[in-house]
Parts: structure tokens; C-alpha cells; sequence
């Protein structure tokens, strides 16, 4: 009876996960194809939920289809709005001649050809028995891991060498992003209604994260879900016109990026010395050594997710205002409305004005 | 035999290939990189779903945590790339 009821709720959830994935990628308006992408996301996180994956249902929720969804819209703002029509006409009315139709139908052969052969593989792996998987191993270690989140077990004791390698990701995405130039321009201060929604949100995201970083030793959270609800907070600051949007400046700020890898590095450095394996915690420290880890990875991870928000190396206030920077010169076509969003909503002009505008409509 | 994780692999199978099919065709630079995303999902569906062990059992945590530090990579590569595509933009207007 309820079985039944639960292969409805299934096969519901599965084909409106294929519709979604390809409504968002068939439609040739980038906007719509974002909005799709994060239902799509949202949809996958109850799929998660229902697979019992809350840990990654709480990740996919709050990175998949939060912060991926607001850094492609931001992108998508930026994009000139006439070229977009231009640019899809190609797309939606194609030539039907020869070539380009062969391509499309070897491309769309080959594509079939994966998802058979990874449909074999699926089959191969489900029909392996739970006993030969490594879930054997991490149940009977647990007790010794510091934490009761079989997950966080693995993410921070049995596996931590995988996460330190994501943070060392995470930290080169943000060293190319900065070295591709100044974050975006800003956006207008909020007015009255959002400011105060933005009073009221800032500390119950930044609470929620506190709250997801401590819980994630033995329920589902930790410092990935922890990190992107407080970069939540630092969107919203950014949406509200909050030019630091609560980063920290200069020199504070790349160690705060840098504190994940840095901590990883200064526990499992310590931990040599002290003549045990790299990264090989004591029994006994084990739970207060992956607190320490999470807390910087979380403010790592935030840091990173905001600066990818904003697109760029944030730019100091004054040097901009005053202008004449070679950095903000460097991109001759950036640098003015840069500098015009750096400076305020009471910049003059009737095109900032009318580029923010938009900029709050949107979002 | 339709059971979940069956419906679910598949799906992530699915998935994948019209990631793939957007990310190889697509004319524009946002909408592949959509596609990859969507790809990137269609894999952790599939992860998921060998993960999952049917009602009232404890899943793998393994691929949990592949997952959870794959969505993470994908969306620091994402902004990556948007930042790349910025500033190819940007050169090319000049």
C-alpha cells in the first residue's frame, strides 16, 4: 500500500526531473534556462531527501540551486540584452544543411551511447553486495572517528585528504577569479522593505550556519552546508547594496580564504610531528580537531562562494571612487560602470541609474 | 524490477546525456555550461542512487560524501568559468 504510494511519489519526481532538465536546457532564453536550472535543483533535493541523502539534499539546496542559480542570473545580467535575441535566432532557427545536421545526430547518437554504457555500469555496481563496499568499514570505525555522521566521518577523518584537495580547488578557483579581474559593479542600496528583511535575515542565516557546523558531528549539516548558508548571508548583503558585504579587508581576507587549506595543513603537520600518519587524529582529539578543521573550512568556503558572487577582486572604496586605478583601466568597458556601482546609488546619471534599476527588478 | 534506485540511476543517466547533448552543441557559452552542470547532476544521481539501500536501511555514506564534495568543486569551477567567460567578453569588446 504505501510502497505503492511511494513508486507514485517516485516516477512524479523522476519525470519532473527530466522535464526540468530539459526545458532548461532546450529553451534559448538564458534567464528562463537559470530559473529552470534552480527548479531542477530543487526537485533534486527532495529526490535526495527521499534516498535518504539529507546531508547532500542540504548541500544541493543551498549551493546547487541557491548560489549556482544566483551566480548564473548575475552573469546573465550582465549580458547585453539586444545581442541575446541575435545570438538565439542562430541557435533556435538553424540551417538545416547537410553538415551541421550530421553533426547534431552524431552528437545526439553519442549521447545515447553514454548514458547505455553508463546505464551498464549502474548495473554492475548494483548488483555488487553491500558487505564488499567500503560502508563495512566506515560502520565498524565509526566509534573511533570523533563524530556519529557516518558522512562528516568520512568527509573529515577516513577521507580528509579528499577534502583538503577540495578546499586547494576551491582556493585556485578564487585565485583565477581574482586574477581575471575587478568584481562586478555593486548594486543599489536597499530601500526601506528589503533593508529591513535584510536586518532580520543576515543573523538567522549567520545562526543557521553556526547551528549547521555544530550539528553536522552527528546529524546532517556540516562545514560545506555551514559554509554556503553563511555566503547566503554575504549574497544578501551584496543584494542590499552593502558594498564588504561583510567580508574582511585586504590582507584578513586571503588568510580567511586561505584558512581551510592553512588549518588542514597546520593539524595534519602537527600531527607528523607528534609522530603519527598525516592527518591520523587521535582517538581521543579526534571530535575537537575536525571542529577546529570545519570552522575554518567553513569560513573558507564562504569566502570563496561570496568572492565568486562577486565576480572579481573586490575593489578597495576610495582608490575606485577617485578612479584612475590601472586595474580598474585595465578593462577599459568595466572599469566606468565599476566605479559608477562602487560609489553608491547617488551616483549621477541617468544610465547607472537606469542599469541598477533593473538590477533590483531582477533579483 | 522497478525499484528506486533503479528509476533514480536511470534517470541520472538520462541526465547525463542531455547535459552532454547541450554542453557539445549548444552555440552559446551560458547554456553549455548549464549543460555541464546538469551533467554534473545526472552523475550524482547516480551516485545516490548506488548509495541507497532500500526503505529502513542506512545508505553507503561513501558516495554522500563524493557527492557533497562534488557539488562543492562544481560550483567553484562554475564560477570559474563565468568569470573566464567575463572577461572573454570583455576582451573581445575591445
Amino acid at each position: 500500500m504505501t510502497t505503492s504510494a511511494m513508486l507514485i511519489l517516485d516516477i512524479l519526481m523522476v519525470l519532473s526531473l527530466l522535464s526540468l532538465a530539459a526545458a532548461a536546457l532546450a529553451t534559448s532564453d538564458a534567464r528562463r534556462s537559470v530559473i529552470l536550472f534552480m527548479a531542477f535543483g530543487l526537485v533534486l533535493a527532495l529526490a535526495w531527501a527521499r534516498l535518504q541523502a539529507p546531508d547532500v539534499a542540504l548541500a544541493e539546496a543551498a549551493i546547487g540551486a541557491g548560489l549556482s542559480g544566483a551566480l548564473l542570473l548575475a552573469a546573465v545580467r550582465e549580458q547585453p540584452r539586444p545581442a541575446l535575441p541575435d545570438d538565439t535566432k542562430t541557435v533556435h532557427h538553424r540551417d538545416h544543411s547537410s553538415p551541421k545536421l550530421l553533426l547534431e545526430w552524431t552528437v545526439t547518437l553519442l549521447c545515447i551511447v553514454v548514458a547505455g554504457v553508463l546505464a551498464w555500469a549502474l548495473a554492475q555496481a548494483f548488483d555488487r553486495a553491500p558487505q564488499d563496499t567500503l560502508a563495512q568499514a566506515v560502520n565498524e570505525n565509526l566509534a573511533t572517528s570523533g563524530v556519529s555522521n557516518p558522512v562528516t566521518a568520512v568527509l573529515l577523518n577516513f577521507r580528509a585528504y579528499d577534502t583538503l584537495l577540495e578546499l586547494a580547488v576551491l582556493l585556485t578557483a578564487v585565485l583565477g577569479i581574482f586574477a581575471l579581474g575587478p568584481a562586478r559593479p555593486g548594486y543599489r542600496a536597499a530601500g526601506p522593505v528589503f533593508g529591513g528583511l535584510v536586518h532580520w535575515l543576515v543573523p538567522v542565516l549567520i545562526l543557521t550556519a553556526a547551528y549547521l557546523l555544530w550539528v553536522g558531528a552527528h546529524a546532517p549539516g556540516g562545514a560545506f552546508q555551514a559554509g554556503a548558508t553563511l555566503a547566503a548571508a554575504g549574497v544578501v548583503l551584496r543584494l542590499a547594496g552593502q558594498r564588504t558585504v561583510g567580508l574582511p579587508q585586504g590582507r584578513t581576507l586571503y588568510l580567511v580564504v586561505a584558512a581551510g587549506v592553512g588549518m588542514f595543513l597546520v593539524v595534519g603537520l602537527s600531527l607528523l610531528l607528534l609522530g603519527r600518519p598525516f592527518l591520523g587524529y587521535p582517538p581521543a582529539w579526534a571530535g575537537g580537531l575536525i571542529l577546529l578543521i570545519e570552522t575554518a573550512a567553513m569560513l573558507a568556503i564562504a569566502a570563496t562562494l561570496v568572492l565568486a558572487f562577486l565576480g572579481g577582486r573586490p575593489q578597495p572604496p576610495r582608490t575606485n571612487v577617485t578612479g584612475g586605478k590601472p586595474l580598474a583601466t585595465l578593462i577599459s568597458t568595466l572599469s566606468p560602470r565599476s566605479r559608477q556601482g562602487l560609489s553608491g546609488a547617488d551616483a549621477p546619471g541617468a544610465e547607472p541609474h537606469k542599469h541598477f534599476s533593473e538590477d533590483n527588478s531582477q533579483c | 524490477m522497478l525499484t528506486a534506485h533503479w528509476l533514480y540511476g536511470i534517470t541520472g543517466c538520462l541526465v547525463v546525456a542531455l547535459g552532454l547533448r547541450t554542453a557539445l552543441l549548444h552555440a552559446l557559452l551560458l547554456h553549455r555550461l548549464i549543460g555541464i552542470n546538469v551533467m554534473g547532476a545526472g552523475v550524482f544521481l547516480m551516485l545516490i542512487a548506488v548509495a541507497y539501500r532500500g526503505p529502513g536501511v542506512a545508505p553507503d555514506p561513501i558516495p554522500h560524501a563524493l557527492v557533497l564534495t562534488g557539488i562543492v568543486v562544481a560550483v567553484s569551477a562554475t564560477a570559474l568559468a563565468l568569470a573566464l567567460a567575463r572577461r572573454l567578453t570583455a576582451e573581445q569588446d575591445n
